[in-house]
């Protein structure tokens, strides 16, 4: 009963200045749709360049590091063992970068319930032969299917199809730069020497583009069987075994338990990088911090609004407060149409915000460099929607809460013998 | 015959400033239940301010007020109000009606703070006061809408919505013409004749305090006749 009365009186109090309270709520409502726009738009973008590096970087990569023993075998023998054994010139042994029981660890990974899948991956250094130059690059042998599936490949073979490197015998993919410093067309083969110094031809089927210019220029695919031919290796011969998860977060545990686990090198996701990382959450402070601002300032409007509001209101409070209502009821009331102008204010906000971001979702954004835009990235996290709506509450209850305390400490007496 | 409905005992209180004045000294007496009372003096003789401590609004005084027979010196600003909403009425000299609201929910406000009946109840109590009061045509229209006159009939008939011990009354009729202030007047008689009401009005009209039942006179901060 009486919190009907306290709202029916804030609402008439609201709806008597019914301007001012647009003003007021309309602050808010510009404040709340910027910062939702601002930070949908900021984190599309954030994702977007995450995207260009995480989306294609393997969760956690297995693979064989070429080092140098760390157990030298004076540091083994028994009769050295009580020494200070001083090693010099030590040289990396003739290890193999094979995965060794590449088949059983496979197996084994893609069994583990918190992996999504596993792609093999051979990759080996190449000259590409045009004329007289040697043009120094790699050749990624991929599973193409596993690569399309975990990785997007597909999304980055701007020319060609990405499959035809799997169904077309002795075929590559080349990086759109490589393709450009070897005049190689789709159709055309390309000459390469392996490390070994064997030569072979290969067929180009597509071009590859990952928005990266340096990595386009070395980088090029062929599927696992043809490089392990160019390579003169077994099947089972294979240098990388990457792995995707299904939550990212877990990926150094996960690295951790495989190097124990499989006796070879894991790197996780975060530790190979690292910068993104920075970048991004210093791209989210900015603006959450501008977002922020913005909504502090709408709450020094309505601060304004209500201590204008109270000075007007103040016959209303003395005799509200004469006839029986107390300083926490008046207080109440005033704190109430705080809030109200946030809650509506913030609402609107909210749905501006969602429209500004659609508008900008919508506006085309096309560059050579990153393919697979096709309009400007907008991120639309409902953990940005429920941020910005506690942040309008939470800025409005402040802003409300002097000129509302000092409304319940209007004495009536005072105004009521002014008079 | 009738109960103490407010009792003040040995009342004082100062102004500090800027000097420190005494502007009300050691007052004591009683109100009993249906009693018309006005308390006359010239202006500055401390009878608004008494008033407003016998309101229970100003608290800031030495000695003790007691209401239907409770103490209500040191009490909360929460009960206070309570006590203000239950059991006293207000008029002012000037109406302070809230402009945001029509005539019968200005008169229902006090109702409906106090919680004890139902809003359709608390609605049928204000019309009937309103009808009481003779204004009852002018119950939806908004409060700024309506005269002068009409205005302190609508402040009366919020004041007795809660069926009050004792209705309360700062200079009600200072600011009327003749006309309405003998309307008013007539309206307070009615009051305490017919549904014997329990009146304490401050004035300083003569004529109107002689018509009432009972005079108490203040003199620079002292009861000089009651």
């Amino acid at each position: 009963m009486n919190t009907r009365l306290t709202f029916g009186i804030a609402k008439s109090l609201l709806l008597a200045r019914w301007r001012q309270t647009l003003v007021a709520a309309v602050g808010v409502t510009f404040s709340i749709a910027m910062f939702i726009t601002l930070l949908g738009f900021m984190n599309g973008l954030n994702d977007m360049l995450d995207g260009l590096i995480l989306n294609r970087t393997p969760h956690v990569r297995l693979y064989n590091e070429i080092k140098p023993s760390e157990n030298q075998p004076v540091n083994v023998a028994s009769e050295f063992k009580d020494s200070y054994n001083f090693i010099s010139s030590v040289k990396s042994g003739i290890s193999r970068q094979e995965v060794y029981n590449s088949e059983p660890i496979i197996q084994a990974v893609r069994n583990d319930e918190r992996v999504l899948g596993v792609a093999p991956k051979l990759n080996t250094q190449v000259f590409f032969n045009e004329g007289t130059i040697d043009i120094s690059g790699t050749i990624s042998g991929i599973d193409v299917e596993e690569e399309m599936r975990l990785f997007n490949f597909q999304d980055y073979v701007t020319a060609g199809t990405a499959i035809d490197v799997k169904h077309v015998a002795n075929s590559i993919i080349l990086g759109k730069g490589l393709a450009d410093i070897l005049v190689a067309d789709i159709g055309d083969v390309v000459q390469v020497t392996t490390p070994e110094g064997e030569r072979f031809s290969l067929k180009v089927v597509g071009y590859f583009q990952s928005g990266i210019q340096d990595i386009d220029k070395v980088q090029s695919y062929a599927s696992i069987n043809t490089t392990q031919k160019l390579l003169g290796k077994p099947a089972n011969y294979i240098t990388d075994i990457q792995v995707k998860l299904h939550d990212l977060d877990i990926a150094p545990a996960v690295a951790a338990e495989y190097r124990e686990k499989f006796e070879v090198d894991a790197e996780d996701i975060q530790t190979a990088n690292a910068q993104f990382e920075t970048g991004s959450t210093v791209r989210s402070l900015i603006s959450f911090s501008v977002g922020i601002v913005l909504l502090i300032v709408s709450g020094f409007g309505i601060f304004n609004i209500l201590n204008m509001m109270i000075y007007e209101k103040m016959d209303s409070i003395a005799i509200l407060k004469a006839t029986g209502f107390s300083g926490r009821d008046v207080n109440l009331i005033f704190l109430l149409i705080a809030l109200s102008i946030g809650f509506f204010g913030g609402s609107v906000g909210l749905i501006f915000g969602f429209v500004f971001s659609v508008v900008i979702d919508n506006i085309p954004f096309k560059t050579a460099a990153l393919p697979t835009i096709e309009t400007y990235p907008v991120n639309y996290d409902p953990f940005f929607y429920f941020i910005g709506s506690s942040f309008s509450l939470i800025t409005t209850y402040f802003a409300g809460f002097f000129p509302a305390r000092k409304a319940s400490k209007v004495d009536p007496v005072e105004i009521i013998r002014g008079k | 015959m009738h109960n103490v409905v407010l009792e003040a005992r040995h009342i004082n209180k100062e102004f500090h400033d800027p000097v420190t004045v005494q502007v009300l000294s050691d007052i004591t007496f009683s109100v009993r239940g249906g009693e018309f009372v006005s308390v006359i003096g010239k202006s500055g003789c401390g009878k608004s301010t008494l008033l407003y401590i016998l309101s229970t609004m100003d608290t800031d005084y030495d000695g003790e007020l007691l209401i239907d027979n409770e103490r209500m010196t040191g009490r909360t600003d929460l009960e206070l109000a309570r006590i203000r909403n239950e059991k006293i009425g207000f008029v002012f000299q000037f109406h302070y009606l809230l402009n945001e609201f029509t005539v019968l929910r200005n008169v229902m406000l006090p109702g409906m703070k106090l919680g004890k009946y139902s809003e359709q109840e608390v609605e049928h109590r204000a019309m009937e006061r309103l009808k009481m009061l003779g204004i009852g045509h002018l119950a939806d229209k908004m409060a700024y809408r309506i005269s002068g006159g009409e205005k302190q009939r609508v402040a009366i008939a919020r004041a007795l919505i809660n069926d009050p011990l004792i209705l309360m009354g700062d200079e009600p009729t200072g600011n009327l013409d003749s006309h309405n202030s003998e309307l008013v007047f007539e309206i307070f008689k009615e009051l305490t004749d017919v549904h014997n009401h329990t009146l304490l009005i401050v004035t300083h009209d003569q004529s109107f305090a002689e018509r009432s039942g009972r005079i108490i006179e203040m003199e620079d901060g002292r009861i000089i006749r009651h």
